[in-house]
């Protein structure tokens, strides 16, 4: 594995491994000295074309725990607009001889479009609104944690699916582990063709919340009230929000999940967000361990050896 | 008198297929009756046409030259090298250039930079000042410097009563050639296609990208048929790309309504899928579209629902396409590949190829008088000699354009042009371009 790009290039024997190197990551984590020389001197750059202090912070500790070095390079995307090619970019960032790269990038495919232009190891950190693979690794290992697993288990993912990294990494996550997933949300937020998605779209909210495992609601951005994607604010949360009234149509055990940041008040009520049943948290604590494991998978010892444990 | 001969291959024009030799008047650019005897002695130089077809030269209705304005992506001359290399004897220049070709003064500049150029450069205008859609361009004073074709490309007129007045405005002008004026439309409705990066579907769904779907299109061909309709004034439909507009357009030709159309070699060689790569290469406007499309495309070529085959040759420097996809500006080489393409990709007679890159293209663009053959003496030479079982592969660092932005790189193609023979000039020679 040179670069991670997208989750539809891992298989599920890849997802798994990754998930169970997270946990073993996550066991150092509870550690006094929380950290593993297993990338000392190597350089992991942190090159953030689009802002973004979560995922940066949780990259930046994770290859600290590792023992990398880090940089942060903060680009602003509008740097094409003065005339610097992405390339140029790169190829700076490359001259400087590093081993990864972490992009967070507006545009659909512009790690892809890197990853041509470096030597070093590329990770997407989300890419417009094409794939965020850690996000989605994350995410299985939250729900897995309380689980077991997603086999056979039902995920609603509720709100702007087209315009959602989270949505298209996550689908093909959980479903290559097994899950079964059920998208909502008026037909101005789903993809335009649907052809090809190993899902159900279910435009009942409450007809899909009664009977999943995990109810996953993505961030609404007030910028899709303005494109015309739904009316009102009031009329969104009414009629696709995770609301006090509506958690009670969930099961008992059913998990809330959120990539965060939360519009509370839009997608998901304060009160839903404070439940014991809401994992924002766990969420959060898991991106760490997790994108420990893909750096190590990437620059660790096993790195040209898929085979090789660690 | 100093001849050009042209010898042992197939002369395919309107007026069939015969196996002649050619005798060109160096002096005068004029097709001449070939003296008998072997040509070696009657002429000054020989082209071998050996296994050949001896063809009108090619026009193209819709080239992007970037002169004046970006020069470092093409110029008129460098632009003209690719359009004889792929055996254009004629090429209509868009008027997107900066400044805009929208007054006397640029298009001028434009016609003086073409005549040293190794091909005819026609250069179109405007319709609106700027192509900002607001305001008519002094149509009537760039007809009398030459212009036939008005054109906003890179964006559709979208006011729909700008465009009728547009119509009627051009439609009634005299000039002194007696050729048509066309008014040539980028057909896109701007309003469904914003954000739009590459087709609406399946593709575009999956990859996360903005899509334009297809009927961002085919509302602007419905439109313009209305106006074809309304004002009985021609409407020239730009590359058409979906299903859609072929069978709106051979609906409207069906029902005799004045409109025309043209395809680019793309649109029937590449579907969306190649996006898939996330280079911008591949980023065009109108998008690539689906394989429904492409067989469309080629049902409309090969029944004469679309008339022209026109390159929206669109140089581009490498630095502005090494961009993320959305961000690269759109657009892709195509003159030095047309031929290649149609003669691989259409399952056409030669005789339909040449109607499609020459006879017709030269009667839309006003320049039939010198291009489009027949080739018979008396005409200006204008030919191409074209081996069309010659295989190659398309190598971007082997155009003659100032850009490399050829989304064919590596493929092999069938087809290729030997010679080029401009008002009795040869300006390319084996493929190679003489000056």
């Amino acid at each position: 594995m040179k670069h991670l790009l997208s989750i539809n290039e891992l298989s599920r024997g890849d997802l798994e491994e990754l998930l169970e190197l997270a946990r073993g990551f996550a066991e150092v984590q509870e550690r006094d000295i929380p950290k593993v020389p297993a990338l000392r001197g190597k350089t992991v750059v942190l090159a953030f074309f689009e802002d973004s202090t979560r995922t940066r912070t949780s990259f930046d500790l994770a290859a600290r725990r590792l023992s990398a070095d880090v940089v942060n390079f903060s680009v602003s995307s509008s740097s094409a607009a003065k005339g610097e090619s992405l390339r140029d970019t790169v190829e700076t960032i490359d001259a400087m001889g590093v081993d990864a790269v972490v992009v967070r990038h507006g545009s659909s495919g512009a790690p892809h479009r890197i990853a041509a232009w470096t030597d070093a190891s590329v990770v997407n950190a989300g890419d417009g609104w094409h794939q965020h693979p850690t996000q989605a690794l994350l995410d299985c290992y939250t729900i897995t944690e309380r689980l077991g697993g997603l086999d056979g288990r039902k995920i609603a993912i509720c709100g702007d699916i087209q315009h959602s990294r989270v949505a298209r990494s996550n689908v093909e996550a959980f479903t290559a582990l097994g899950g079964e997933v059920i998208l909502v949300g008026p037909r101005t937020m789903l993809p335009p063709s649907l052809e090809g998605w190993p899902v159900k779209v279910e435009p009942d909210i409450d007809a899909a919340l009664a009977d999943v495992d995990v109810a996953y609601f993505l961030r609404i951005q007030q910028e899709r009230l303005a494109a015309g994607a739904f009316p009102t604010v009031r009329e969104y949360r009414a009629r696709y929000g995770l609301t006090v009234d509506r958690l009670d149509r969930l099961r008992p055990d059913a998990l809330i999940m959120h990539p965060g940041p939360m519009n509370r008040g839009v997608e998901i009520d304060p009160e839903v967000a404070d439940d014991p049943r809401c994992l924002v948290l766990d969420q959060v604590s898991a991106g760490v361990p997790v994108r420990m494991a893909v750096l190590y998978r990437l620059l660790g010892p096993g790195r040209f050896d898929p085979d090789q444990a660690p | 008198m100093s001849l050009l001969a042209i010898t042992g291959g197939t002369v395919v024009d309107q007026l069939g297929r015969r196996t002649i030799d050619l005798a060109v008047d160096r002096a005068t650019g004029q097709v001449v009756q070939a003296p008998s005897g072997p040509a070696a002695d009657w002429a000054d130089r020989v082209l071998d046409a050996t296994g050949c077809h001896v063809v009108p030269g090619f026009v193209d209705l819709h080239v992007h030259l970037r002169q004046p304005g970006n020069e470092a992506a093409e110029t008129i001359e460098s632009g003209s090298r690719a359009a004889a290399r792929g055996g254009f004897t004629a090429i209509v220049a868009m008027p997107n250039t900066t400044p805009c070709m929208d007054s006397a003064a640029v298009v001028s500049e434009v016609l003086a930079y073409g005549k040293s150029a190794l091909c005819e450069i026609k250069p179109s205008a405007a319709i609106t000042i700027g192509r900002d859609g607001e305001a008519l361009s002094p149509m009537g004073e760039l007809a009398d410097l030459g212009v036939r074709m008005f054109t906003d490309d890179g964006t559709g007129l979208q006011d729909a009563m700008l465009m009728r007045r547009a119509l009627e405005y051009a439609g009634s002008l005299v000039v002194d050639d007696g050729q048509p004026i066309v008014l040539s439309q980028h057909c896109e409705v701007t309003a469904l296609s914003q954000g739009g990066v590459m087709h609406e579907g399946t593709v575009s769904s999956r990859l996360g990208l903005g899509g334009q779907p297809a009927e961002a299109e085919e509302l602007m061909v419905a439109r313009d048929i209305a106006l074809a309709r309304l004002t009985g004034v021609r409407v020239h439909m730009q590359h058409l790309s979906t299903a859609g507009s072929v069978a709106l357009v051979r609906a409207a030709k069906a029902e005799g309504h004045p409109v025309t159309a043209e395809a680019c070699p793309h649109h029937f060689a590449l579907t969306d899928e190649a996006c898939a790569s996330y280079d911008p290469v591949f980023k065009v406007h109108p998008p690539l579209r689906t394989a429904d499309d492409v067989a469309a495309i080629k049902a409309g070529l090969a029944d004469g629902t679309i008339d022209a085959i026109a390159t929206d040759h669109a140089p581009h420097t490498p630095d502005s396409k090494e961009l993320p996809f959305d961000q690269a500006p759109p657009g892709m080489l195509g003159l030095e590949t047309a031929y290649a393409l149609a003669n691989t990709e259409l399952d056409l007679e030669p005789e339909a190829l040449v109607e499609l890159l020459s006879t017709t293209p030269a009667r839309i663009a006003g320049v039939a008088e010198r291009h489009g053959g027949p080739i018979e003496p008396g005409r200006q030479a204008n030919l191409a000699v074209a081996d069309p079982e010659a295989t190659w592969t398309v190598d971007r660092s082997a155009m003659a354009s100032n850009s490399v932005n050829t989304p064919f790189h590596g493929r092999e193609v069938r087809g290729r042009i030997r010679h080029t023979v401009f008002n009795g000039e040869p300006v390319v020679i084996d493929g190679e371009a003489q000056r």
